[in-house]
């Protein structure tokens, strides 16, 4: 560099000056929208931590929700019914759509012609985008009017909701398994079924259960589809799915709306007890997420 | 004839002189292949033998569709949407191009080795095991795993961890293991796709030597860029070269095939002599 050019530096500089300035103002306007974000989510937890911890013991899990309107309500009820019922029919919900989405995701990517790829994969994005209270009523109108309310409806509706995720989930990590390693399979002589049971989708365990648990904390908070599948329900605590069964939220809607405080509190525990869920969730599926993409690049080198 | 030659003849090992051609078993008979991608020909026009207990090298430039050629041998450009052959390859007699023959059965007995180490992320014994299971050669099931680890050369490394996963071995030992794969399930012919290009020296000497070995049993079509690999290893060689077209175009193309020593000592092509004696590529 010249004498001339590091002068040039040395000397105050009103562009650079102003540059600095831009600079520092974009980096605060980025820092701020980053921390709204985060401040958002931490007001909701913070309201509803505070709001439901008084409800928040160990009758919220052990005892079922009362009717309070008919028996003067009791001092302390529980949500138990609801944390069965949201167990059974989010289950019901896996267990149609994880296999289901699995099979789509297999077929996308390791057999179907590129159209048909790319036909499915806006497919499900749309399917992912249609609001649940339309797949609310569809599920109403091709299960409910005929055979009536029940945990298998609501667990369907939650499964049609859950399917985009978890297929596409599987086709992102099916996309990231090597080539070579598919090739080195075909290679010793296996059919292409047992190539891809045998090599590719063992890889993909871990995304797979990534994309199904956020799947789960996804469908989780649903309530539209709930409301018009699995709302009519009985009292106290029931396991069978042939039966509609309390779920979280709709429990959550319910008591919101209820002129007792006591209601109230125990909405705002559920609340709290299903952000937290949905929290650990998450959480668990990024441990899981790294986990695997961590053991998949070292399949690569 | 330029030093170059004789320096690459010179690291050759000793060897004996082959039978004439008509007296050898042929293994592949390849007539006019000419293999394309979309609406690009990759290869024009290739007709060779390649014959049982050999090495058979395949040299070239980059690009002059090496690769493309020893994958057509086995039906591994199936998986290429886009990949179409004309032409017949002939495996003992039996066309194995034709559209009713399965290539999985083809690849089968026609086991492959690939350019990079491509372990599955399975445990040293299962990376052996799993094609023997899956093609139902489950009888003496450790004892074959034993015997592809043995004859690839690999099991006084492995014998202790045979539980490992194979990602922790070196590259020249997991490119070892795959060698051990493929002759596990005791296929006739093995395809070598440029197995020692990401080896450091001392692997790729053990690998070649590993081919001295083996082609008693085995029948080896190996490509390579390198020269004195060839040299060192194949009993047969053929030159693939680039040919241009008057629009540009560009394919891959066999110039010249022949015994090893002919194509290093006196090529009858000039471009095989400008190849081998460095002056191109």
């Amino acid at each position: 560099m010249s004498a001339a050019d590091l002068n040039l530096l040395q000397r105050p500089n009103d562009r650079l000056r102003r540059r600095r300035l831009v600079n520092l103002g974009m980096e605060v306007l980025a820092w701020l929208a980053a921390a709204i974000a985060v401040a958002i989510l931490g007001i909701v937890v913070w309201s509803v931590a505070k709001k439901g911890a008084g409800a928040l013991n160990l009758d919220l899990f052990t005892k079922s929700q009362a009717n309070a309107s008919l028996f003067g309500g009791p001092v302390r009820q529980g949500l138990a019914n609801a944390f069965v019922g949201t167990l059974i029919v989010v289950g019901l919900a896996t267990l149609m759509a994880l296999p289901f989405g699995i099979l789509i995701a297999i077929y996308v990517n390791e057999f179907a012609p590129r159209a048909i790829k790319s036909l499915v994969g806006l497919t499900l994005d749309v399917l992912a985008g249609v609001p649940a209270i339309v797949i609310g009523i569809f599920v109403f109108s091709l299960i409910v009017v005929a055979h009536g309310q029940s945990a298998y409806a609501g667990g369907f509706a939650l499964a049609v909701i859950m399917l985009p995720f978890v297929a596409r989930a599987t086709i992102e990590v099916l996309a990231l398994v090597p080539n070579s390693l598919r090739e080195a399979a075909l290679g010793v002589g296996a059919p292409r079924w047992r190539v891809t049971l045998g090599v590719v989708l063992p890889q993909t365990i871990g995304g797979v259960l990534t994309g199904a648990t956020l799947a789960v904390a996804r469908v989780a908070g649903e309530t539209a589809p709930l409301l018009y599948t699995c709302s009519l329900v009985a009292q106290g605590t029931h396991w069978n799915p042939s039966q509609p069964l309390q779920t979280i939220p709709v429990a959550i809607f319910e008591l919101s709306e209820s002129a007792s405080t006591d209601d109230q509190a125990l909405a705002w525990a559920g609340a709290l007890v299903l952000i937290l869920f949905i929290l650990f969730a998450s959480l668990g599926a990024r441990w899981l997420a790294t986990r695997s993409r961590r053991k998949m690049l070292g399949a690569v080198r | 004839m330029s030093s170059t030659i004789e320096a690459a003849v010179r690291v050759e090992t000793k060897r004996q002189p082959l039978p004439p051609r008509e007296r050898l078993e042929q293994v592949f008979d390849v007539q006019d292949l000419t293999a394309i991608y979309g609406s690009k020909a990759a290869l024009k026009d290739v007709s060779m033998e390649v014959y049982k207990n050999l090495v058979t090298a395949v040299i070239g430039p980059s690009g002059c569709g090496k690769s493309t050629f020893i994958r057509c041998l086995n039906r591994m450009n199936d998986l290429v949407p886009s990949f179409r052959q004309t032409g017949t390859i002939r495996y003992h007699g039996q066309d194995i191009g034709a559209r009713d023959v399965d290539p999985v059965a083809v690849r089968r007995t026609i086991g492959m080795v690939f350019q990079r180490p491509n372990p599955f992320p399975k445990s040293i014994y299962d990376n052996v095991a799993w094609g023997l299971k899956v093609l139902g050669m489950k009888d003496d099931l450790s004892e074959r795993v034993e015997r592809a680890l043995t004859q690839a050369a690999l099991w006084d490394e492995v014998r202790d961890r045979l539980k490992a996963s194979a990602l922790g071995l070196s590259g020249g030992q997991q490119q070892r293991l795959c060698i051990a794969r493929a002759i596990a399930v005791e296929p006739d012919v093995v395809l070598m796709d440029e197995p020692a290009s990401a080896l450091d020296p001392i692997a790729t000497q053990k690998i070649e030597q590993l081919l001295h070995e083996l082609k008693q049993e085995y029948t080896f079509v190996i490509v390579t860029h390198n020269m004195q690999q060839a040299a060192r290893v194949a009993d047969m060689t053929a030159f693939f070269s680039i040919s241009r077209g008057e629009e540009g175009e560009r394919w891959g193309e066999l110039i010249e095939y022949d015994e090893t020593e002919k194509i290093f000592t006196a090529p009858s092509d000039k471009r095989t002599e400008d190849y081998v004696t460095g002056r191109f590529g």
